[in-house]
């Protein structure tokens, strides 16, 4: 059995892939084969996906490749193949257990829709492209799948394509993303150059392995940036994130799985894939791609959390929190943590997804509203979705204990604080930990408590075919905590590649105590400052934030995405467009005039030549009629536009030329 | 199996005098009747085609006029015989393009019977012939059948073009006064150790030069371009781009590189930075262009600009290994096809736009997924194709001159990306004007794509997911013939 599936683990991907041509193929309107065909699929990959976890068991550190030929250029093969290792199973696992919630979900929340068939056609193709990029065993295999996942993206986004800010944003979220994958194709032809393969690992000869990694030598830092130049645009680091949260503009279960659960989280999956490259070398674990990791991490985490505070959008609140915990993970593979990363990164994808579920769950009952402000009293509308959009929301936050994401955190902190090179990361990400808490109350505050505002007064809760996921989902947030904790951190020797240990002393640490008094803190501070949001108190009017009574400045600057799509707009974008311009004007007025310029100048050597030849061979027959006026003729005769007389200038000159070339020889 | 690439040579030509024995209403079918006889030719020719022997085959040698050393020399090689199938697959795509009269139909088939004569002449005379056998047809069918300002764009076309004949004829003449001979293979022995001395050298490779880089076009000698393709009607301008263009990049391969690598050798930075920017300004200007035709035309500027980087970077710096060199002549071969197809499908689909709306700007459509789902699909894989996504065929070709050009021009390779973005940003800008937004009230009767139409584009895309997804069927038509150039250039 565990043979058969290695030597089939290509059918995970192929499945949801071939799910989504027989959808786009059927007629339209078979609204329902279509949600079948896309789940059965779903299915399928999910349960594969667990007998590919099964093999991974027998041994720790289990690694299964099996590499295929593609293509053969000249006499050189170009060879692709799958891997199965611990890092790929979690990610399939994840990406499937998530899906299927998330397509479940999907046939409730856009039952309706026109383009109903399309959209699980593309969900299918995405599910396929990213199930086929966790199992790579190749960068270029790994690069294609990572294209792939962009254009269903792109595609998802710009789903409702009637609207114009829907082709905004998924014009902006292909091209922004795009500027991170060719850093990462310069990384890969360089990678390629030095190590002469592409595949991971293939029996020694991987550019992975020590062989492949030896012949990197001192590039490896420019390799890794490169590469990590992908993972910025596709995870949404600074200063390429200004994609992701317009991506909201896509249907919000695409929100859920694409961009907060799994594609967005491939940019941490890949530096956790060629990590070797990224350590190569290290001293005391560090690098200087690593630090640079780091640092990207610290800033996109932080600038993320505090912008978040200021959004008013139910999706846009998320989608910052999206970007900010991508920086928490890749701070942690920075200083080391691959396998708290990686943890993290699940454990995300478990709650992050219930989240936007919640979230659309929220906006499909306030009749598609997302302004925060103008929900308020839902929890008792919608019972179930309240219950589980808190467990999300105190998962995100960090709360330690019960929570997966308060498990995952502590580890992320706690391999961060040793981190030799500064403890500056550390203190950042202390204070990301409040800021979460913080902003996560005050949506919680605006949207579940309080009095009914405009968008709540008919809000029901969701169907059970929305429900249900949204229950699966909260589960997994609270029960995926078993494998996380230090006392049977079974989850971390897995990735690691040790065997796992029950020892119930180091469930408490003393870091849990600090983590507790942030989090809390973080939570009684959104409870004080939110506490009469969306109700009059004192001077301030209802529909003022709290905070943007209180420093109206900051807020601005914190609503305004601190202004750095803004900034692109006037710079990059401005210079882009002025280039184009100016090469369309320098085509039209520059270069085409260079070269019939130079044109003239073999004109004028024609008529000079024909000049001559009229003047030596004619002279004495009749020099007398031809005269000034001839020539003068001749002058205009040869600026009449008139091919037939180019060519005759063109065929003597060509002939004085042959003479000269025999002249010559 | 003598005489099969004569035969394809004449079949055309024989069909455009069959045109004139039937009813001018018929011009169209017989046309493709003959297209049908020359891709069987071809399909022969590929089964007869040893994809393991190293060199020319099925040649038909005869005496010609032996005074001036020209021969009736036919061979192919793997890129001879690429290009070839290039050929019988677009002009039969142009020919389903739009409606086309009789005299039309014949310049079209003199053009096809030309375009195979220059891929499978070998010796220079009769390349010659056929390489300005295919000017004319195209100057005629911009002049005639052209849109606005075709006049212009025809002469502009055809003097650039000839002007750069003129270049390179004296060139050559130059080179059979020194040598004495016009035989392609001949040659190409002699050129390693220097073909020709001093300045005469310099001059018979600027002649070449000159007149191959204006039919690739390659920057600054691609001002012609633009002008042409938007005037010329829809099939014509698939042909020029399709086929044509390839002309230019076939003569680098064929004449360029063998004859002269010590010049190329001094000048491949030049050289390199003309193919740079190729590639980075000519989608720039595609960005600001609103007519849909010239921003396609500029495009190709940029794809044509890959092929020119991957030659100069093998040919100008020959430090690499025989892996990247082999990588770039296959990542150009490939490119030569798939930018052949793809290019040919976007003007085409361009021209479906033009005959619903009678317009072809930007700015006139708008929405038009919601009215036309499938022609926007299949317009997006061909924009998808040309901007290089994987899984599709242009992929590959760009993947493999990338790689091949890093290994000895990292800093040039390394600039050429902004093209594949600013590509990128080109065709994401027209699909949000056409296909996104509210329904244009000009577009809102509009038929989706017809039967016809689908009969055209839908085979040209499948062929493109094919080569994108398995592309070894393309990639054994030429190795042999990679292999052996790559150990040439060493």
């Amino acid at each position: 059995m565990s043979r058969w599936i290695i030597d089939h683990l290509w059918l995970i991907p192929a499945v949801p892939f071939a799910a989504s041509l027989v959808i786009l193929s059927l007629p339209n309107g078979r609204q329902k084969s279509a949600a079948v065909l896309a789940v059965a699929g779903q299915i399928a990959a999910l349960v594969l996906s667990f007998l590919a976890f099964l093999p991974t068991l027998q041994t720790p550190g289990f690694r299964a490749v099996q590499n295929f030929n593609w293509f053969t250029f000249g006499d050189h093969a170009l060879r692709l193949g799958w891997l199965l290792d611990p890092l790929a199973v979690v990610m399939l696992m994840m990406v499937t257990l998530v899906g299927l919630c998330i397509f479940v979900f999907s046939t409730g929340y856009m039952a309706g829709d026109k383009n109903f068939a399309r959209f699980f056609a593309y969900l299918s193709f995405f599910s396929g492209a990213m199930l086929g990029l966790v199992i790579s065993n190749s960068l270029l295999l790994l690069f294609i799948c990572w294209e792939l996942v962009g254009l269903a993206s792109y595609l998802l986004i710009g789903f409702w394509i009637e609207r114009p800010s829907a082709a905004a944003a998924a014009k902006k979220a292909f091209v922004t993303t795009r500027i991170g994958d060719l850093g990462f194709f310069l990384g890969l032809l360089w990678l390629y150059g030095r190590s002469g393969t592409l595949l991971f690992y293939d029996g020694g000869n991987g550019c992975l392995e020590s062989a492949g990694l030896a012949m990197l030598g001192a590039s490896a830092t420019f390799i890794a940036l490169l590469i990590f130049c992908g993972a910025v645009g596709k995870s949404g680091q600074f200063p390429l994130h200004v994609w992701l949260p317009d991506a909201m503009e896509g249907p919000t279960p695409v929100s859920a799985l694409i961009h907060a659960a799994t594609m967005v989280a491939a940019g941490v999956f890949l530096v956790a894939r060629v990590y070797p490259v990224f350590s190569l070398g290290a001293i005391n674990g560090i690098t200087s791609s690593l630090t640079v990791v780091v640092w990207i991490g610290v800033t996109t985490a932080l600038m993320a959390a505090l912008i978040a505070i200021a959004q008013a959008d139910i999706k846009r609140i998320l989608a910052y929190s999206t970007v900010s915990q991508l920086g928490l993970m890749m701070v942690s593979l920075g200083v080391g943590g691959v396998a708290a990363g990686i943890m993290h990164l699940l454990a995300h994808g478990f709650f992050k997804a219930l989240l936007f579920l919640g979230a659309g769950s929220v906006i499909h009952g306030c009749q598609g509203e997302q302004d925060i402000r103008k929900m308020g009293g839902l929890r008792r509308l919608m019972p179930i979705s309240f219950l589980t959009y808190a467990i999300g929301m105190m998962a995100l936050s960090g709360v330690p204990l019960f929570f997966s994401g308060g498990w995952t955190k502590e580890e992320i902190l706690h391999v961060t604080a040793h981190w030799p090179v500064s403890r500056l990361p550390y203190y950042f990400l202390l204070v990301g930990v409040v800021l979460t808490a913080l902003y996560m109350t005050r949506q919680i505050i605006y949207v579940f408590f309080g009095d009914r505002r405009a968008a709540s007064d008919h809000a029901h809760e969701s169907p059970r075919v929305m429900t249900t996921p949204l229950i699966a989902l909260a589960t997994c947030a609270i029960f995926f905590s078993i494998v996380l904790t230090p006392a049977w951190p079974w989850l971390h020797d897995y990735l690691t590649g040790t065997a796992a240990r029950v020892e119930l002393v180091r469930l408490i640490q003393p870091t849990l105590f600090l983590s507790l008094i942030l989090v809390g803190a973080g939570l009684a501070l959104g409870i004080w400052m939110y506490r009469k949001a969306g109700v009059q108190e004192r001077q301030r009017p209802a529909d003022t934030d709290p905070l943007e009574f209180a420093q109206p400045q900051l807020f601005r600057f914190l609503e305004n995405k601190m202004w750095i799509d803004e900034v692109y707009a006037r710079t990059i974008i401005a210079f882009s467009w002025m280039s184009a311009r100016l090469s369309d004007w320098m085509d039209r007025h520059f270069w085409d005039r260079l070269v019939r310029g130079f044109g003239a100048i073999g004109q004028l050597l024609g008529i000079f030549t024909t000049n001559i030849d009229e003047r030596g061979i004619n002279a004495g027959v009749d020099e007398t009629t031809v005269g000034t006026r001839g020539l003068g003729r001749l002058m205009s005769a040869a600026h009449s536009g008139q091919i037939q007389t180019y060519l005759s200038v063109i065929a003597i000159g060509a002939l004085a030329l042959l003479l000269f070339y025999a002249w010559l020889a | 199996m003598v005489g099969l690439i004569s035969a394809l040579i004449m079949v055309p030509l024989v069909g455009a005098l069959a045109l004139f024995t039937a009813p001018a209403r018929n011009a169209r079918p017989i046309a493709l009747l003959f297209n049908a006889l020359a891709a069987l030719d071809a399909l022969v020719l590929w089964q007869h085609f040893d994809i393991r022997a190293a060199g020319l085959q099925l040649i038909e040698r005869h005496t010609w006029i032996p005074a001036i050393g020209a021969e009736y020399l036919l061979g192919i090689d793997g890129l001879s015989l690429l290009l070839v199938l290039l050929t019988s697959l677009i002009i039969p795509f142009a020919f389903l393009a739009q409606r086309m009269d009789r005299g039309f139909c014949a310049l079209m088939l003199i053009m096809q019977s030309a375009l195979y004569g220059t891929f499978t002449a070998q010796n220079f005379i009769l390349w010659f012939l056929f390489y300005e056998m295919s000017l004319i047809p195209a100057f005629l069918l911009i002049k005639i059948w052209g849109g606005e300002n075709r006049d212009r764009a025809a002469t502009k076309f055809f003097l650039y073009t000839f002007l750069g004949s003129v270049a390179m004829l004296l060139g050559f003449l130059g080179i059979y006064l020194a040598r004495g001979s016009f035989d392609f293979a001949t040659l190409a022995g002699l050129g390693k150790n220097g073909l020709l001395r001093g300045n005469l050298a310099w001059l018979a490779f600027a002649g070449i030069f000159l007149g191959l880089a204006v039919k690739v076009p390659l920057f600054p000698f691609h001002t012609w371009l633009p002008d042409a393709y938007e005037s010329a009607p829809t099939g014509v301008a698939m042909v020029l781009t399709g086929a044509l263009s390839k002309m230019g990049v076939y003569g680098f391969v064929r004449l360029l590189l063998p004859l002269f690598p010590n010049e190329i050798r001094i000048l491949g930075p030049w050289l390199l930075a003309l193919a740079i920017c190729s590639i980075v300004f000519a989608p720039l200007a595609a960005w600001a262009q609103s007519d849909l035709k010239r921003m396609v035309a500029y495009l190709s500027v940029n794809h044509l600009g890959y092929c020119m980087l991957g030659l100069f970077a093998v040919a100008a710096l020959p430090v690499g290994a025989a892996i990247d060199t082999q990588a770039a002549l296959s990542g150009v071969f490939m490119q030569i096809f798939n930018h052949g197809i793809t290019a040919a499908a976007l003007f085409y689909l361009v021209g479906l736009l033009e005959q619903r709306r009678g317009l072809r700007g930007i700015g006139d459509f708008g929405g038009l997924m919601q009215r036309t789902p499938l022609l926007c699909g299949w317009m997006s894989v061909a924009m998808f194709s040309s901007l290089g996504l994987p899984g599709l065929n242009g992929f590959i070709g760009e993947f493999l001159i990338f790689k091949g050009s890093f290994a000895t021009a990292a800093s040039f390779t390394a600039i050429a990306v902004i093209g594949l973005l600013v590509t990128a940003i080109v065709f994401m800008r027209a699909m949000q004007a056409l296909f996104s937004g509210p329904l244009a009230e000009s577009c809102s009767v509009f038929p989706d794509l017809l039967p016809r139409e689908k009969i055209a584009i839908i085979p040209m895309t499948l062929l493109m997911f094919a080569i994108g997804v398995a592309p070894q069927f393309m990639f054994n038509i030429f190795n042999t013939t990679v292999v052996h150039m790559a150990r040439l250039l060493a």
